[in-house]
């Protein structure tokens, strides 16, 4: 089943924020946001903008009806700069004017007097300067100083991770259109339609019922556009609010580098302690996590890095903690993964370095500990494990050895280029952290003329969901997946969404529409059961639009029974609410079973290195992994290559670098690198993992989103090896893995 | 007054010759398909195709419309996703070939790789013919890989599209020897009649700037051609203000082989290089060396003159021209017969290209003056050449460090004295010219002055490229800034040095 939008998106005919026809009267925004990092904002001067061509009007601070706050999680994010200036990019004024270009042209006249206040950047200074987002969080299993003094084999060191931009294609934006009696209707390229609907409230001061947010679909978004669409949406609202015209804001890119937040770098500590058999029986570790400026997403994004801290592993003895750390940066956000792989780096960096002192491959010490079904997780969830059966199909299909065997026979015999080859298990928790944000709605209407109109809580941005959501319409109705169609994801349809995050959208919003879909289905069906002179409603099924009686079809159709049903008054709408079940978790003992399941998985990365000029390439990324039973392979299979290559670009080519006043030097695309069509892995293999466990994922058909991502790891240590193999070195664990740090590390004399 | 036909329409307008093409479809002509993705070619949502009258027949090149001037645009056919888009709704095969394979997440890259990928098909005809020679061996799969070298997927979609290029590069059974003019499966029937359209079309802009309402023309003249740098580094100025467009002047085109020099026009580009039969001659790895020269739709625009001028340090091409020796002839105004005339012929002046850099972004030329060509001796005998080039991404980025060399070795070498017999083969010998150049180290585009007068009457040896490598390091001052360290770079240019030898003499590997 091919993605529902592939044929508008090929004819160029789907439409973006950027796409809606506007409305006559419409005022182009343009952000004034701070040059300074950190430092009193003295006094904002905007004399000359005022009178530059095309200006309507400029917004700061003191025009905000509401308040001047739009934090989801802590109230730490003023919407624009008042007294203080926190990160170079926080916007301090708005612009609005009759273009685009005059917006943008006034922009540049306004001038903003800030007083330096001290740059930090680094989030371990932040945390020695006690500087933190929401208290230090912790996981504990076992008693790990116990545990330490019985170990055979014990290491400690330090790893580095950078941050990753979203770069989804389609930069962020909003379109805010004034409706009657003071209310609003804001277009927005957002994943979280409430979140934005809750920022626009407060900052306008309007009641939820007030304000309509409507989202078609979003060129991406990967977790950027999760809650840091916000402050763009209320902007546009508060334009509408201040001046009654309808206003636009679609960012341009260096803007939307400049002012969002983007994956969270984490510097950590780790201590690993083995047995002489090399299972790892203790393991502690420190994460300082670079929050940025507010707090956004990064207290939970630091919970699921916690979760996730021992990956596929089962360790009796864990002691985890994590700092979230306040810096002069943008606020720092969710990203595919959402805190996951950084977690899951630091314990593959502890297996490496481990491995490396014990002359032991990596492989070896991860195939002896993955987490086998009864085992605990830190956070009291007892697995079901499927870590050895992806582990040990993946073997049988890739045979890990050879593949290891034929890396050594290529560099014995070559003087410049060097292979490495790495493992990768994955497991990933699948379901929000917080249990509240575990349920969704859908609304189900059967036209008269038997098409099907969907509405859910989930927001389409390349996943495929409404795909998804289609097929499962289709399905219980026993139609073709063109009689549905899946609108707009709106506030006014469905009300209090979770985000579409956690690849938990599909999941979620697919049993609320096969909740209301089974609703609709039942009630035809007992309009059916006499029409087709069956004995009861168990005799009756829907099947390629007719009904069928004990399986054989009668002459009944799907409209003819559509049509009879409105006219005996039968109701052909449902709203459901679904919400999964058997789980929770308690932070007072921050124990229990957050997760519905969990994702498993393992990939064997081979790379080759140039070690004449430090460049490498992919040379496979091949992988076992858990989709349950896919309900959509072309979709599912999608989400696993992009989640690799994205991992990739991660650990490789992509890096944030931000200069010490807090200024963004990776600011364009010029200037940050995402991998192109020639950094692709050469070869992509995915081998579904045969299981017949049953879950909770809709028609055990397992999220996919996240999990693939963190293969992507693989490539680091793929990396580090060829490079091992080229000298005998021990490369210091500070990701990406440019071209830059393998050459340094190929021939640096330290 | 600019006119060029837009998909199936004849478009007449008096707007600003340095909007971009993007502003004006999108937003003057309502044709959404078109995204923006970057607003600096980087990402190439925003890929057009260009159709150019070349020998009666239309070429279609991809470009960028984002960096591409209305001006550019005069007798031209510019062609947007709505222009190939059938009437009925179905899907052309490049269109089919993306859905079937799942090439499409979420559909806003996509419209891009649409456009390469047709003007990939579209052009496979003319490939066979003029670019066979600079493609070498490669495959028509290859090719159509590089037709999407500039499309960024963040989905990251890449292996499926892959798959559809694959699809793609098995051309249907009627597709056999397509002229680009001639009915094509790819693009809608009228496409059949472009090329007399375009004849009938004005060709240059005319420019009004005495009319209300014009951008003002800068009391400094500015020039732009391509656009790929001009719309970088200062998009709203090269909007908001009239330029002379030197991109499609015909003066400035061409490679030439005059005998003893290869004299190739300023608004040449990186594309035209690379499909001309006389360049692939003297260079067989042209195509591997260009490949690392941003993608297919920059090398489509960018000129050679451009990248001269815009003197970025790490200017791959000028980098590239310095290790040729070659020289740059300039010119100023007043033009014989004006502007539309041709410019070569007046005040024309030649310099060598290595004194063209005075310091960073500082030329030997003055306000009025541009380039009219670039020639260099045409190599002869035993003569090597290298491009070498490491940025974070290896394609589709900003070098760290570039370098090029050109050798020529004594057609007989000196007899090889029996302690190096085993470390020395046939193949080495000494040099007898030698011009290395590198960028990302020095304020300028840098000719490595000392190092190449090393090199000569030096023998092919280890030995030689340690102690030139030491030379290097003294002639070059490179700073840390965002594509590296000054360590690393140092390091960088050390080790692409060695490759250089390693690639000119492959049994040094």
């Amino acid at each position: 089943m091919k993605n529902i939008d592939s044929h508008s998106h090929v004819r160029g005919e789907s439409v973006y924020l950027d796409d809606i026809p506007l409305v006559e009267g419409t005022l182009f925004a343009c952000v004034y946001d701070s040059a300074v990092a950190h430092g009193k904002l003295i006094s904002v001067d905007t004399r000359e903008a005022e009178r530059s061509e095309g200006v309507h009007r400029i917004i700061t601070a003191k025009d905000l009806i509401g308040e001047n706050q739009i934090g989801g999680i802590v109230p730490d994010e003023p919407l624009l700069a008042d007294g203080e200036v926190h990160f170079v990019g926080m916007p301090i004024a708005v612009v609005l004017a009759e273009t685009e270009e005059l917006a943008r042209k006034a922009a540049r006249k306004i001038t903003a007097e800030i007083e330096p206040l001290p740059i930090v950047t680094d989030p371990r200074v932040a945390a020695a300067n006690g500087d933190l987002i929401v208290p230090p969080k912790k996981f504990i299993l076992g008693d790990t100083a116990e545990a330490f003094e019985h170990c055979e084999h014990v290491f400690e060191g330090r790893t580095e991770q950078n941050g990753q931009e979203h770069l989804y294609i389609e930069t962020q934006g909003a379109y805010a259109v004034p409706t009657e009696n003071g209310g609003l209707r804001v277009y927005s390229s957002t994943q979280g339609p409430t979140a934005v609907q809750r920022a626009v409230c407060r900052v306008t001061g309007l009641p939820m019922h007030q304000v309509e947010v409507d989202v078609q679909r979003l060129g991406g978004g990967f977790g950027g556009k999760e809650d840091q669409a916000n402050a763009w949406a209320a902007i546009c609202a508060v334009g509408v609010q201040l001046t009654k015209r309808p206003v636009k804001y679609a960012l341009h890119r260096m803007e939307d580098m400049r002012m969002t937040g983007k994956r969270h770098p984490y510097s950590s500590d780790y201590k690993i302690g083995l047995d002489k058999d090399l299972k790892i029986v203790a393991y502690e570790v420190t994460f300082y996590q670079n929050a940025g400026a507010s707090a956004d997403l990064s207290p939970p994004v630091l919970e699921r890095t916690l979760f996730h801290c021992t990956n596929s592993y089962y360790i009796p003895n864990v002691s985890a903690t994590a700092y979230s750390c306040r810096t002069n940066l943008p606020p720092n956000t969710a990203f595919r993964g959402f805190g996951g792989p950084q977690g899951m780096f630091v314990i593959e960096s502890a297996i490496a370095h481990a491995s490396e002192k014990l002359g032991v491959p990596s492989s070896e010490i991860q195939r002896k500990n993955l987490i086998d079904n009864g085992d605990e997780f830190p956070y009291g969830q007892i697995a079901e494990s499927d870590a050895i059966t992806s582990w040990e199909q993946g073997n049988s299909k890739f045979d890990f050895a050879a593949l290891q065997s034929e890396a050594d026979n290529f560099n014995a015999s070559s003087k410049y280029f060097k292979k490495g080859v790495a493992m990768m298990p994955v497991c990933f928790g699948i379901s929000f952290t917080k249990t509240p944000m575990n349920q969704a709605r859908s609304l189900v209407h059967v036209y008269t003329d038997g098409s099907i109109a969907v509405s859910t809580g989930a927001v389409e941005m390349g996943q495929g969901v409404n795909t998804k959501i289609a097929q499962v319409a289709a399905k219980v109705f026993g139609l073709q997946i063109e009689a549905v169609k899946v609108h707009t994801t709106n506030t006014l349809r469905i009300a209090n969404t979770s985000p579409t995050a956690a690849s938990a959208a599909a999941d979620l919003n697919g049993k609320a529409t096969q909740l209301a879909c089974e609703s609709i289905r039942d009630r035809l069906l007992e309009i059916a059961v006499p029409l087709v002179e069956a004995e009861t409603a168990e005799a009756v099924t829907l099947t390629d639009g007719f009904v069928y009686r004990n399986g054989e079809r009668t002459s009944l159709d799907w409209n003819t029974l559509v049509m009879t049903a409105h006219l005996e008054r039968v109701n052909l709408s449902e709203h459901a609410h679904y919400a999964t079940p058997g789980i929770n978790f308690d932070w007072s003992t921050a124990k229990g079973h957050p997760f519905a399941y969990h994702v498993y998985g393992t990939a064997i990365v081979g790379v080759t290195v140039d070690c004449l000029r430090g460049r490498y390439e992919v040379d496979y990324v091949k992988c076992c992994h858990d989709f349950g039973t896919s309900m959509n392979t072309a979709v599912d299979n999608g989400q696993i290559e992009g989640g690799i290559v994205q991992g990739l670009g991660w650990m490789t080519m992509e890096e944030v670098l931000y200069d010490a006043d807090g200024k963004l030097r990776s600011n364009a695309l010029s200037t940050y690198k995402v991998p192109d069509i020639y950094s692709v892995p050469k070869e992509i293999t995915i081998l579904p993992l045969e299981t017949s466990r049953e879950n909770l994922a809709i028609f055990n058909s397992k999220a996919v989103g996240e999990p693939p991502l963190m293969y992507g790891i693989g490539a680091y240590f793929a990396i580090r090896n060829a490079i091992k193999a080229f000298r005998d070195c021990s490369p210091e664990i500070d990701a990406p893995f440019t071209p830059e740090k393998v050459l340094m590390n190929l021939y640096s004399s330290s | 007054m600019i006119e060029f036909i837009l998909n199936n329409h004849d478009i007449t307008t008096d707007l600003p010759s340095g909007m971009t093409v993007l502003d004006f479809v999108r937003y003057r002509q309502n044709l959404k398909g078109t995204k923006i993705g970057c607003r600096e070619g980087d990402c190439g949502a925003c890929t057009i195709l260009v159709g150019e009258l070349v020998d009666e027949k239309v070429r279609y090149r991809s470009m960028t419309s984002c960096l591409m001037p209305l001006a550019n645009a005069a007798g031209k056919h510019i062609v947007t996703i709505e222009g190939i888009n059938p009437e009925d709704g179905s899907l052309t095969p490049v269109q089919q070939a993306m859905v079937d394979e799942s090439g499409t997440q979420c559909g806003f890259c996509t419209i891009g790789f649409v456009m390469s990928l047709t003007g990939h098909c579209l052009s496979s005809g003319d490939r066979v013919s003029s670019t066979h020679v600079s493609r070498g061996s490669c495959s028509d799969l290859e090719t159509a890989i590089s037709a999407i070298d500039g499309n960024i997927c963040r989905c990251t979609g890449y292996k499926s599209i892959e798959r559809a290029a694959m699809r793609l590069s098995e051309p249907p059974a009627s597709a056999g020897d397509q002229k680009a003019d001639e009915k094509s499966p790819y693009v809608p029937t009228y496409f059949s009649n472009i090329s007399s359209r375009i004849k009938s079309l004005r060709k240059a802009t005319q420019s009004i700037p005495e009319e209300t309402g014009r951008p003002l023309t800068p009391a400094v003249p500015t020039f732009v051609a391509g656009g790929t740098d001009t719309y970088v580094q200062k998009p709203d100025f090269f909007t908001e203000n009239e330029s002379d467009h030197l991109f499609y002047d015909d003066d400035l085109r061409g490679i030439r082989d005059l005998g003893d020099y290869i004299e190739i026009g300023a608004s040449t580009t990186v594309t035209d290089l690379l499909e001309t039969p006389v360049m692939n001659a003297i260079f067989p790895d042209l195509y591997k060396h260009l490949k690392l020269v941003s993608s297919t739709p920059i090398r489509n625009m960018a000129t050679l003159a451009g990248n001269f001028v815009n003197a970025s340090p790490i200017g791959d091409m000028t980098v590239w021209f310095l290790a040729l020796d070659s020289s740059i002839l300039m010119s100023s105004p007043p033009y014989e017969g004006g502007v539309a005339e041709g410019r070569g012929g007046s005040l024309t002046r030649e310099i060598p290209l290595a004194d063209f850099y005075l310091g960073y972004k500082q030329l030997a030329k003055s306000d009025d003056e541009i380039i009219t060509a670039v020639r260099f001796k045409k190599p002869f005998g035993d003569f090597r050449f290298n491009f070498e080039k490491v940025c974070k991404r290896t394609y589709l980025d900003i070098a760290s460090v570039n370098t090029a060399i050109s050798l020529k070795l004594y057609e007989e070498g000196p007899p090889v004295p029996e302690i190096l017999r085993s470390k020395v083969t046939d193949q080495r010998s000494k040099i007898e010219l030698a011009h290395v150049s590198a960028g990302g180290v020095a304020p300028i585009p840098l000719y490595l002055r000392k190092t190449s007068a090393f090199l000569i009457d030096k023998e092919v040896s280890e030995e030689t490229i340690d102690l030139a490598i030491e030379i290097i390091q003294d002639e070059i001052s490179p700073i840390s800034d965002v594509r590296g360290s000054d360590d690393y770079k140092r390091l960088l240019l050390r080790q692409l040095f060695r490759a250089h030898f390693v690639e000119m003499f492959p049994d040094m590997k």
